[in-house]
């Protein structure tokens, strides 16, 4: 294995990509090198770790944007021997980054994997996988068989596959799956790193921060932030999909200016309307104020929205708002988990509601409605489903006011007859072995 | 001071919680309690002790300190 020099430009998480199929073993050790011996070895070597992964600055990058160090020392410093559960179950259809890292770079995310649980001081670790994503199945599961005499004498690693669903990726979901519950959200008293699964201090890590570990933990701290926004530095993997030449998955430094991405995506393909930033959690920016607007916490704060899952949409605008957003604002509310009452008759209300208000019919104050429903659903469920699509449906009240009126006034336009542009489900492609 | 929190999974809106301390509960329009967050202060202890224990699903809790 040749010495590698730490990467000074991207990509870095994506480096050595190529052709279909996951990255091999050797080929994965010629490009990142190995896990420093510090990054295994049992001892002090723990707090090293977490220094650098404080110093670096990491945030999750399932949504949250928690800080990663943070949530690390919590756990390590929880009373009981700790579990690291990888979450892969990514549910939302217009975000693909985890997949492809699972599909195509497992290496990296295993690897991120065994960092973190040398730095809590695990001995289990769970990579936690979307059952339909079989390809990402077979290929964590092909790493894991590569490196069988690698990881030997390390923390013990499972590969699980969990039921596809939506809200599935919510920690306290997996959680609930991997005790042996139904994948639903549950009622957590106790937060998760003091008492996770098993009542034991729980590392719940999204897989694209776990292949940022990978990375720290090889390269430092001081490296990752070399790039990106100050608030949240690095590299971040973004789905940019839409009215765009070339959709699909990009890494980019945090703080790039969205029209930078979308000149990367190969450009819009007509005219745009309007930009979904952070997927079906997230929040609608008309495309005038969008297109200048910085990937980065502050950058993305003036138009009240925030990086969440790395999804960027670009709606054309030959597309009808008014019919894209009353068939997501369905679609989530079909995803509730169907367990707490403000999530199950809110978000109901709120897709009734953008329905009747699309083919005209709907009465009068129906969009205040909407508004008044969509707000309260939020911070009221078990999980932060409800919150994720208030946000979206109160943003899309806001960008598409007049699209909205017009059609309360006058019923379908033009538009409304196209086909969907935002996906519910996810290509039957992807879905195949 | 005390906070009051949802177990949103065990309600089942049956809206003893509101009658019994409308300072700080309402009802939506299903009858699912709108929580004021603010923290309890003492002279509505009593009354928010009675709303957790009136709750017939056990969904309602009062706890200490700040919460999380």
């Amino acid at each position: 294995v040749s010495v590698t020099a730490p990467p000074t430009t991207l990509p870095r998480l994506l480096a050595g990509m190529s052709g279909s199929g996951p990255l091999p073993l050797t080929r994965h050790l010629e490009i990142h090198g190995p896990l420093p011996a510090f990054a295994r070895r049992r001892g002090d070597s723990a707090l090293a770790l977490v220094n650098e992964l404080e110093r670096s600055g990491l945030r999750g990058r399932g949504g949250a944007a928690f800080p990663t160090a943070t949530k690390v020392t919590a756990v390590a410093a929880a009373r009981g021997r700790a579990i690291v559960v990888a979450n892969g179950c990514e549910g939302e259809p217009v975000s693909l980054k985890d997949r492809l890292l699972l599909e195509r770079l497992p290496h990296l995310v295993i690897d991120g994997a065994l960092v973190a649980a040398h730095a809590v001081g695990a001995a289990d670790i769970l990579l936690t996988v979307d059952e339909s994503a079989t390809r990402a199945v077979h290929a964590t599961d092909g790493a894991l068989r590569e490196r069988l005499e690698l990881t030997r004498g390390g923390p013990h690693i499972q590969l699980v596959t969990v039921p596809s669903g939506y809200v599935t990726g919510q920690e306290s979901a997996i959680l609930n799956f991997l005790g042996g519950g139904p994948a639903k959200p549950m009622a957590m008293p106790t937060p998760i790193y003091q008492r996770g699964l098993k009542g034991r201090p729980t590392l719940v890590s999204n897989a694209e921060t776990l292949a940022h570990i990978a990375l720290i933990a090889r390269h430092g701290g001081a490296w990752f932030r070399a790039l990106g926004a100050d608030s949240a530095p690095g590299s971040m993997l973004v789905t940019m999909g839409g009215a765009v030449g070339y959709p699909g998955v990009f890494e980019i430094e945090t703080g790039t200016h969205l029209d930078s991405l979308i000149h990367a995506a190969g450009g819009p393909t007509q005219e745009l309307q309007a930009f979904l930033i952070g997927g079906y959690a997230g929040t609608w920016v008309s495309a005038d104020l969008g297109s200048g607007l910085a990937l980065s916490p502050e950058g993305l704060y003036e138009a009240g929205a925030s990086l969440g899952s790395g999804v960027v949409f670009a709606l054309p605008q030959s597309a009808c708002a008014v019919s894209e957003v009353a068939f997501v604002a369905r679609w989530l509310s079909d995803q509730s988990a169907g367990q707490c009452g403000p999530c199950v008759h809110g978000l109901g209300a709120v897709a009734s509601a953008l329905e009747q208000v699309r083919g005209g019919t709907a009465g009068e104050g129906a969009l205040a409605h909407i508004d008044r429903w969509a707000s309260l659903a939020s911070g009221r469920g078990a999980c932060t489903h409800p919150d994720g699509a208030a946000r979206f449906i109160v943003s899309a009240t806001r960008v598409f006011a007049a699209e909205l009126a017009d059609h309360a006034r006058r019923g379908p336009c033009s538009g409304c007859l196209q086909q969907q542009h935002l996906p519910t489900s996810r290509s039957p492609t992807r879905r195949a072995a | 001071m005390s906070r009051l929190r949802v177990n949103w999974i065990a309600c089942e809106a049956h809206g003893m919680c509101a009658e019994l301390l409308p300072e700080r509960i309402t009802l939506d329009d299903w009858g699912y309690p709108i929580i004021d967050e603010r923290p309890i202060p003492p002279e509505l202890e009593a009354h928010a002790r009675r709303a957790v224990e009136a709750c017939p699903t056990f969904a309602l809790a009062l706890e200490k300190g700040r919460a999380r």
